[in-house]
């Protein structure tokens, strides 16, 4: 027993050995996610207070704030971008819930051959979505203006599906739906095969209804899942945009642009005013941030 | 007790007959641009439709066509940004996952708190800013200029974190106690036990970087350093009124990723579990 060790030198000396450690395994992380994120964003805070172009660099203060706010084009692009999300958050969430609870008591096989059906879409990329899609609206003869002709509806607008301002934003939102469900459905399988069982037969012992056991069983513990779902679908639906880039350009007359849109378009089409872009995207991380707060905040004094 | 139980097989059963009614809907995109590939040009928009198309209507000359264009050049770039940005970021993730689960350092709790409201962030802000950085780097219309920024996005950082967790202090003691340094104790205790975690990081990072159309997009500019799907999607304009060669670039842009995604997808779906715990 040697009690004359120094036992404070010998706590910082390790405590400085973690340190070291520590930073030299975050190293290559910090250096990737420093350079590439961060410095980009605070980039981003700080052109949007210049009016940076090819050829200009000038301080105007929040002068492309104020341009964005009356801009008659970027509250459409807003507009749009918010239906967007009132429209499909819900129903992503809803359906993929539904899927889930369907399928995922059923046996490993079947379970995940609906998870990998509903994947499909994601994977296999915006740009064969669009493809296939662009062959499916198309003006006239795609299948399904022929289809809608055999059952006698002539339903297609002058212009077509894509080309007329009524229903282009629809079908943008119909694509974007196949497109985001195959993560949620994912996540909720596994949410409610993780779910404390004994809870649910208890339950079904003491005769509750089966919208019983899920309002008052199982949603609250698979509330976490539900919070996670809403935060990465609201973010996904605000930054919709290579459907909308390679489908209709935000087009017919702007009716499909949304915000993400058009700050590409603003900053990288002539007159490239990459400072008025940044200030939009800005905006649009400040009006994520507040819906995601909301979110938290709705989900957590509903869950207490 | 008989009736409810009868009910809800009833319901069970409009369930599951709704749940495949949709897989076909879902699946139907997929199946039309497989079979249209194979069309030939009145085939393709036929009407009334050609659902299941007979010898006459199948040619190969969409797949001629398309093939005239750089496609294996497209496919390299894509496999190269995809596979860089893989090993990077599942060297840097696993790291950093570890310290920061493991290593008591000063700042640790700052440092993660950055990368998780990092993630909540729209990635697609930024991008802009990154272009400009791309070009005073001189990365512009380089590979790099894809490759870097998806390394440094912080959820393989997070999921690697979530990971590491599991890894039992107990052993690490014990490794420390047997003196062994830290690498020694990286490579030999942590990285076997968070095999499956980089597994999960890896597929998953080689998916959504295949798929980032927006980064590829604003990042490649000429058709040498071009990927797959951005190839593709530039040739849309030109192929307007006889799509076929298009639908057979979509299809020859999308197999590869399908194929892979079909052999690890239990690895996929572990990544994209373990990122949403504590999420």
């Amino acid at each position: 027993m040697q009690k004359s060790i120094d036992i404070s030198g010998q706590l910082r000396a390790s405590r400085r050995r973690e340190n070291i450690a520590g930073y030299v395994f975050m190293t290559p992380a910090l250096l990737f996610f420093v350079g590439f994120v961060i410095f980009p964003m605070g980039m981003c805070l700080v052109t949007s207070f210049f009016n940076y172009t090819m050829t200009d660099f000038t301080f105007i203060g929040i002068q492309n704030y104020v341009e964005a706010f009356n801009s008659p084009i970027f509250r459409r692009a807003f507009m749009n971008t918010l239906r967007i999300v009132v429209v499909s958050v819900p129903t992503v969430c809803l359906f993929s819930l539904w899927v889930a609870s369907v399928t995922y008591d059923m046996n490993d096989r079947y379970t995940s051959f609906f998870r990998i059906t509903f994947y499909l879409p994601v994977v296999m990329g915006s740009v064969a979505i669009a493809v296939v899609w662009k062959l499916i609206l198309r003006k006239d003869d795609g299948i399904l203006t022929t289809v809608l002709q055999m059952l006698g509806l002539n339903l297609q607008p002058r212009f077509g599906w894509l080309g007329s301002p009524s229903t282009a934003l629809w079908f943008i939102i119909t694509i974007l739906f196949t497109t985001s469900i195959g993560q949620p459905i994912v996540l909720y399988i596994s949410a409610l095969a993780n779910m404390d069982h004994s809870l649910v037969e208890a339950a079904n012992v003491d005769g509750a209804t089966k919208m019983q056991t899920f309002w008052r069983i199982k949603w609250p513990q698979i509330m976490p899942t539900t919070l996670y779902i809403l935060v990465i679908t609201t973010i996904n639906s605000f930054q919709c945009f290579a459907l909308i880039e390679l489908l209709t350009s935000g087009g017919p007359n702007h009716s499909t642009d949304t915000i993400m849109y058009y700050i590409y378009k603003v900053s990288l089409d002539a007159p490239y005013r990459y400072g008025y872009g940044s200030a939009m995207g800005v905006l649009l991380a400040i009006i994520i941030a507040i819906f995601s707060a909301i979110q938290f905040k709705y989900a957590q004094t509903d869950n207490g | 007790m008989d009736r409810s139980v009868q009910k809800v097989t009833v319901y069970r059963v409009v369930c599951i007959i709704l749940l495949i009614i949709l897989v076909l809907l879902f699946m139907f995109p997929l199946y039309w641009m497989i079979t249209s590939s194979f069309k030939n040009g009145p085939a393709i928009n036929a009407n009334p439709p050609i659902w299941f198309p007979g010898a006459e209507h199948r040619t190969l000359d969409n797949y001629h066509t398309i093939m005239q264009r750089p496609i294996w050049r497209w496919l390299f770039n894509t496999v190269f940004i995809c596979g860089t940005s893989m090993l990077f970021t599942c060297i840097a993730s696993t790291m950093g996952g570890y310290a920061l689960a493991k290593k008591k350092f000063t700042g640790r709790k700052l440092l993660f708190s950055l990368f998780v409201a990092a993630m909540a962030l729209p990635k697609q802000v930024i991008l802009i800013p990154l272009l400009k950085q791309m070009a005073f780097m001189k990365l512009s219309n380089t590979l790099w200029g894809v490759i870097l920024p998806t390394v440094g996005w912080p959820f393989g950082v997070f999921l690697m974190k979530q990971f590491s967790e599991t890894v039992p202090d107990e052993m690490l003691e014990a490794a420390k106690i047997d003196g062994a340094n830290e690498t020694r104790t990286f490579t030999q205790i942590v990285l076997p036990l968070v095999k499956p975690g980089i597994g999960a990081l890896a597929i998953f990072t080689f998916i959504s970087t295949w798929n980032d159309y927006f980064l590829q997009l604003i990042m490649l500019n000429e058709s040498r350093v071009q990927t797959l799907s951005l190839g593709i999607a530039k040739t849309m304009a030109e192929f307007n009124i006889n799509m076929g060669p298009l639908i057979a670039g979509a299809v020859l842009s999308a197999v590869p990723i399908l194929t892979v995604f079909l052999i690890f997808q239990k690895y996929f779906t572990r990544g994209i579990t373990m990122g949403a715990v504590k999420g």
